[in-house]
């Protein structure tokens, strides 16, 4: 570690391009080359490819402006020298794909390992063509049909980006680009420039959501490309849970992704965003993700990462007014080849905010896991309180945990606590599970997932069940 | 009890290590099934050494002979030779005297895993579990049996329990378990009175003549509803006296005195055993 992480470190961060190049055993099936070419921008990111991304997408010229901007910030930023090492070449990735050219592939043709672990993770047949790339459309039109309506109806506007550019100009404006902007490092500063698809929301005052709202109710290929953008906007009162991704292996001919999600919930909203994800082995993960919380407002980020090269993602939330809330629960699991960067952020920038942290990792099989979080009390903000609890399991001798915690306190009137754990699978618990009739295996997949059963708990039913499947198939070394 | 023959749990000429020291020398001890057993012995004697012996914990290396489980028509299998899910698989149970915390697990199922593995010791992982209807409604009548509240099952295992019901717990799933032969380690050290009276009709409720029970305790009223068929007394990592009931009764009363004065070797081997070990009992170092 060169440097700290703090909020300038965030913001501003000088060159240090890694060298690591463990690329997963996915990368050798290769589809790029016979895609046939509808329109294929060429590899690589200058001023033409922005353009003409804006072009194809036939958006305002203030996006295309806002796109050109951002490239020229993103050029001169120096990629960030703390974290993992990202060894990507920013010369050799297509920016944007058509949706017709993403389906160009078969089912044949998606290796036998995704099939096998879509297979024990019981997806739906529809739902693994569209996992694997084979299929752009998701049948789910007529669940999402009569949903949509019923939002609609209440006001809700729930949508890809790309259609609220088009279709809601005014509110998109207001915030889009505003909690992170360009300027805020290097890898928001490309999805700036290249952004494509993701979610776009918007709670009108008042109104409550009691379900939560999935991206699979309008899932498409815009809706989890490799620089998706998503807004969710929370007016006074209003209240949604969003749930991105999945459990199965997120599957990307593409080794980079990088999204930024910007959130705002206002006086007395809530919002609860929850993200599992489980990327292929060979995928760089660098995400941003920043909610406002305004007076008396309560945002929630709960956050499972799994699978991956190298995550970097610290969910932040900006307590802006009095009474606002901040809790981010994350967890990250790392095995073979695979390093979680992860971690959370939050921001006191008002009196009597507070805040809670609670980060667990697993590393395994010579995975690294580290916490990396943020807790800033700014002057004025007296009677904030945070607390901050990372534990750490490590699984075997050949596996790393690290702790990067950083707290930045300017004012005197606050509470702000730290705890931190790191253990071993205990040889006596193992002994007094395995003497009970389980075997080493079942026993050691019991601890782990109780070790992370208090994030668990928190996933709506169907993601929980997926979750605990994919942490067994995680501990068999048969995924990932 | 029966004079018939049938299955046993026998230990032979055992001698066992925990990181060099060795802590048992020459253990020769036969628990028939149905059969209670009681071991005495004062702190650091081995008697907890015996029970992870006879279980498989990792840390007890055994330097010499044997244990194995023998069946009504002679044929014999090698414990030493299982890993301990193996040995619970065939039949083995040890209540720890301090059981572990598994926190995040709750208590119900992990038993639903344990008993479908016990129940179905062919089992491989992955393999369907018992069906939850029926788990839940005889843990449900064996918790009402054992006057346990059902809220208990839905807690996460030993964690933030008390000692009581630590204990509780370990003979919920001794029943749940129903093994061929129990080790119950000091299930009454760290209870009150009445706490060990309920203990000891639990265990006596739960035993019967397809279990054999080794009671290690230091009192006597964990006995009280579980008359042993033989009491015997550890000292220096042997069994130094055996006996019937009234050994335990004697021995409450009077302590070892009588015994480390009629056992000089073993009362010396003791003696420097509690030097080496500088603790008083033979705990697991990495517990």
């Amino acid at each position: 570690m060169a440097t700290g992480f703090n909020q300038s470190a965030i913001d501003s961060s000088t060159i240090a391009i890694g060298t690591g190049d463990a690329i997963g055993e996915i990368n050798k099936y290769d589809f790029r080359t016979d895609s046939p070419a509808v329109f294929k921008a060429r590899r690589g990111i200058d001023a033409d490819i922005v353009s003409q991304i804006s072009e194809m997408k036939r958006e305002p010229a203030w996006m295309r402006d806002f796109r050109l901007k951002s490239l020229e910030i993103f050029n001169s930023k120096p990629m960030p020298h703390w974290g993992g090492d990202i060894a990507v070449d920013f010369q050799d990735i297509f920016y944007y794909l058509k949706p017709a050219e993403q389906q160009g592939k078969t089912w044949e043709e998606v290796p036998d390992a995704i099939k096998k672990t879509f297979d024990r993770l019981g997806i739906p047949e529809a739902e693994r063509k569209f996992l694997s790339g084979v299929k752009a459309q998701f049948e789910s039109e007529v669940v999402y049909g009569s949903l949509q309506e019923d939002l609609s109806k209440q006001g809700v506007i729930f949508t890809d980006t790309d259609t609220a550019v088009r279709e809601h100009p005014d509110l998109l404006r207001e915030y889009f680009g505003r909690i992170i902007p360009p300027t805020d490092n290097k890898f928001a500063a490309l999805n700036s420039a290249v952004w494509s698809g993701g979610s776009f929301i918007y709670v009108p005052k008042g109104v409550k959501i009691e379900f939560p709202l999935q991206a699979y109710f309008r899932i498409n290929a815009e809706s989890m490309g490799q620089f998706e953008r998503t807004l969710i906007i929370v007016d006074e009162g209003a209240q949604v849970h969003y749930v991105e991704g999945c459990t199965a292996p997120m599957y990307s001919t593409e080794s980079l992704h990088s999204a930024v999600v910007e959130i705002v919930v206002k006086k007395h909203g809530r919002c609860r965003y929850t993200t599992i994800q489980n990327w292929a082995n060979n995928i760089y993960n660098l995400v941003t993700k920043r909610a406002m919380a305004y007076e008396g407002a309560m945002m929630e980020w709960i956050d499972g990462n799994l699978g991956s090269h190298l995550t970097m993602k610290y969910p932040a939330v900006y307590m802006m007014e009095p009474g606002a809330r901040g809790e981010i629960l994350s967890i990250a699991f790392a095995s073979a080849g695979q390093h979680q960067d992860a971690g959370a952020k939050l921001v006191h920038a008002a009196p009597n905010t507070s805040g809670r942290i609670v980060s667990k990792s697993i590393s395994k099989n010579g995975g690294r896991a580290s916490y990396r979080g943020l807790v800033r009390v700014e002057p004025g903000a007296r009677k904030s309180r945070s607390s901050v609890v990372c534990d750490a399991l490590i699984l075997d001798d050949k596996s790393r945990s690290d702790t990067y915690p950083y707290i930045e306190i300017e004012e005197q009137d606050v509470s702000i606590g730290h705890e931190a754990s790191v253990s071993k699978i205990g040889e006596e618990q193992l002994f007094y599970l395995t003497s009970r009739g389980l075997s080493e295996a079942e026993a050691s997949t019991m601890i782990v997932g109780g070790f992370i059963e208090p994030l668990v708990k928190e996933l709506p039913m169907e993601y929980a069940v997926e979750m605990n499947r994919l942490i067994e198939l995680q501990m068999e070394g048969s995924v990932g | 009890m029966t004079t018939q023959p049938q299955e046993k749990l026998v230990i032979s000429g055992l001698h066992a290590a925990v990181e060099g020291q060795e802590i048992l020398k020459g253990v020769d001890l036969e628990i028939g099934r149905g059969e209670i057993h009681a071991l005495m012995g004062p702190n650091g004697s081995g008697k907890s050494t015996l029970g992870y012996c006879i279980m498989g914990h990792p840390s007890y290396e055994v330097t010499a002979g044997s244990i194995e489980l023998v069946e009504a028509d002679g044929t014999r299998h090698d414990l030493l030779a299982m890993e301990p899910d193996q040995r619970a698989r065939a039949g083995v149970f040890l209540a720890f005297q301090r059981p572990m915390s598994i926190p995040g697990v709750r208590l119900a199922d992990f038993l639903r895993h344990a008993v479908t593995n016990v129940r179905n010791p062919d089992r491989k992982e992955g393999q369907e579990l018992m069906p939850m209807r029926d788990f839940r409604s005889e843990l449900k009548a064996k918790m009402a049996d054992l006057s346990i509240d059902t809220e208990f099952a839905r807690r996460y295992v030993n964690d933030g329990f008390s000692g009581g019901e630590m204990k509780r717990a370990e003979i919920l799933q001794l029943a749940m378990l129903r093994p061929k032969f129990a080790i119950l380690d000091e299930t009454d050290s760290g209870l009150d009175a009445d706490a060990v009276r309920l203990a000891s009709q639990s265990i006596a409720r739960i035993g019967g003549a397809e279990m054999g029970i080794l009671i290690i305790t230091h009192h006597e009223q964990l006995l009280e509803h579980n008359i042993p068929l033989r009491t015997h007394v550890m000292l220096g990592g042997r069994i130094v006296e055996s006996g019937g009931p009234e050994l335990a009764a004697e021995l409450h009363k009077r302590g070892y005195e009588r015994i480390r004065a009629a056992y000089p070797e073993a009362a010396a081997a003791e003696q420097s055993m509690q030097d080496a070990l500088g603790n008083e009992t033979a705990q697991p170092v990495t517990a």
